[in-house]
């Protein structure tokens, strides 16, 4: 059990509620990059945006800024981006391709791999000093592991591999590849950087929150449903409008229509709230009609119907993932600091499918993931005032109970809320948690849900 | 000269300056009604979020707005209950380096110019720059925005959220 001053910090989770300091504590954040960051999968990008040899970008692992490279080989490296000599981070830019990495500061030379591979000035180092060895190198991250082009990875050498490790969730990544026609996929369109003066769990515990809408995005659902349809549009203003009318569906909707399945690591997805023919693929428009035909050509009828019926929302893949599979979305959360987090934002280009179907998964980007976005905007104020909120010290113990009584076991190992309103989501999240900060010694206590696993 | 040219469409590089000062006033004011009022039906409103980015269709873009999306923001703006202005933000804005730049298209003008604005909300202030174009339009003296793209220097930078227009 971990302690931060002399307490065991998984008492702070309880069933049914979290203590705040959860949120706010510098130690406790720490603990977390260690025990929840430092032993989970992460993801760290996807295979095309390294497609060819020598191809990189530079990411976060945690806070460490790491290299993703693609060696002569072929293989993927994830390596510590940092200089074995004197420390300097080697890779500068964001992206780019490179034959060799080399640091500005002595020359120092590394292979893609990170081998060591020239040394200036070699003799002048004492009769021990070994180029070759492995520690005298650009570290390697200890896992790597790619599902279906989604490269992960994991700093601790033990542990699950990646496909057990994200159990059912295989499905919600399988749906991102399977609407592509030719089966293949690749990040396009740019991203969004969007940061926040809050913690990071916040983020993900918003994502499948089927009760906010209602309230946080009032201002942006009013606006929508008063905007004229007879004002002009390129395409970009009716999607975006047509997605903020959908937030504004009765709370009976979001009750009973939506669904929320929770799955064994902190993992789950929403079901999705769209009928919007406009939005959704599965319906019937000019340019899905397209699409689908595309689909079904590659797919024959009957897997592209298959497909087609697959409805999520968000899939959370806990720590730091977020996608939306039927909307080419995908949101890779970074703790910065216990109060601060940056979300990098990517879409997704369905090698087959029709160029208009991109457009509209870029308008699409701009209202739910956009820095300027009607829609977003109101939710990182959520974010800061919880920040704020918590440092009152008010109320100790913040409630996750919403359908605690609820909650019914799913097929595939999982929890789903019997309303889709349930918190069961968060609570699934905080018994990952506090596995992950015990080091997976439960020790008689009790799980946040009901149903204990 | 303060008014246009008798006689054609073009626009003079002072009744530019002037219209853009007085668009950034009504900003700076949050009369975003009266700053909707300077745009034309067909109007695009742009902030990229990349730098030299070509198309606000094949990238994603820190606002893109038709005409109807830019009806819906301004309209939002004037909510009780849009919290990400709440407290509201206050702005100042300074408009510089004004110049007429070449344009195809002969019915409207195509103005360039810097800005710098500073925002302050809740405890928190934060400086944009950069580069604005407008295309203004000329109908009978009335000047009207046909469309503006805004590059700010940091606009592939982290950043909080975007919810005043530039």
């Amino acid at each position: 059990m971990k302690q931060t001053t002399g307490e065991d910090v998984v008492s702070l989770v309880k069933p049914g509620s979290v203590h705040r300091r959860l949120y706010d504590d510098p130690a406790i954040f720490e603990l977390e990059l260690e025990h929840v960051f430092g032993s989970a999968w992460l993801y760290v990008g996807h295979e095309s945006q390294i497609r060819n040899p020598g191809d990189y970008f530079c990411t976060y692992v945690g806070r460490k800024p790491v290299v993703v490279v693609r060696s002569p080989e072929g293989a993927v490296h994830v390596l510590h981006n940092q200089c074995a000599h004197r420390g300097a981070m080697v890779v500068a830019l964001d992206k780019g391709r490179a034959d060799e990495f080399q640091c500005c500061y002595h020359g120092w030379t590394y292979h893609l791999d990170g081998r060591l591979k020239a040394v200036p000035l070699q003799h002048g180092y004492p009769p021990g000093f070994d180029p070759k060895s492995p520690s005298m190198a650009m570290l390697h991250i200890a896992r790597v592991s790619s599902y279906r082009g989604f490269i992960f990875v994991n700093q601790s050498a033990a542990g699950p591999s990646l496909e057990d490790w994200l159990g059912y969730m295989t499905t919600s990544l399988d749906d991102m590849v399977d609407r592509a026609p030719d089966g293949e996929i690749e990040v396009a369109g740019g991203t969004f950087r969007h940061t926040y003066n809050s913690n990071w769990k916040l983020y993900l515990e918003n994502l499948c929150d089927a009760a906010h809408p209602w309230f946080t995005h009032r201002s942006s659902i009013d606006a929508a449903q008063q905007q004229s349809d007879d004002a002009f549009s390129d395409g970009a203003g009716e999607i975006a409008i047509r997605q903020m009318r959908q937030n504004g569906a009765p709370y009976s909707f979001w009750e009973s229509q939506v669904g929320i399945w929770t799955y064994p690591k902190g993992h789950s997805f929403l079901g999705d709230y769209h009928d919007d023919k406009k939005l959704v693929a599965a319906l019937n428009d000019p340019t899905f009609r397209d699409y689908v035909d595309a689909m079904e050509a590659k797919k024959g009828k009957e897997e592209t119907k298959r497909i087609m019926e697959v409805r999520r929302w968000n899939s959370n893949v806990y720590p730091n993932l977020s996608f939306m599979s039927q909307f080419q979305q995908l949101r890779v959360i970074h703790p910065l600091a216990v109060n601060r987090t940056l979300v990098c934002t990517y879409n997704f280009k369905l090698r087959g499918a029709p160029e208009r179907m991109f457009h509209n998964t870029i308008r699409f980007a701009n209202v739910v993931n956009g820095t300027g976005s009607l829609v977003l905007t109101d939710d990182l104020e959520i974010y800061n005032r919880i920040g704020l909120g918590i440092s009152s010290e008010g109320a100790e113990w913040l409630q996750i109970g919403r359908g605690f009584q609820s909650d019914v076991p799913d097929e595939h190992r999982g929890r789903r809320g019997k309303n889709s309103t349930s918190e069961v989501y968060i609570r699934n999240m905080f018994d990952a948690w506090v596995d992950y900060m015990s080091d997976g010694d439960r020790a008689a206590r009790p799980a946040t849900q009901s149903l204990s696993a | 000269m303060d008014r246009p040219l008798r006689g054609s469409n073009r626009l003079d590089v002072r009744a530019c300056e002037l219209f853009l000062l007085h668009e950034a006033r009504m900003l700076d004011e949050g009369k975003f009604d009266d700053w909707l009022a300077l745009f034309t039906p067909e109007v695009r409103y742009w902030v990229p979020s990349e730098p030299g980015q070509e198309s606000p269709l094949d990238t994603v873009s820190l606002i893109y707005d038709d005409r109807r999306l830019l009806e819906t923001r301004v309209r939002r703006l004037s909510s009780p209950r849009i919290y990400s202005q709440e407290p509201r933000s206050r702005t100042s804005r300074i408009v510089t380096n004004v110049t007429i730049e070449e344009d195809p298209d002969p019915a409207s003008t195509l103005v360039r110019s810097k800005f710098m604005l500073v925002e302050f909300r809740r405890n928190e202030q934060r400086i944009f720059g950069g580069t604005s174009f407008h295309r203004l339009t000329n109908a009978d003296g009335e000047i009207r925005i046909a469309w503006k793209r805004v590059d700010l220097v940091n606009c592939d930078a982290p950043m909080d959220g975007i919810v005043v227009p530039f």
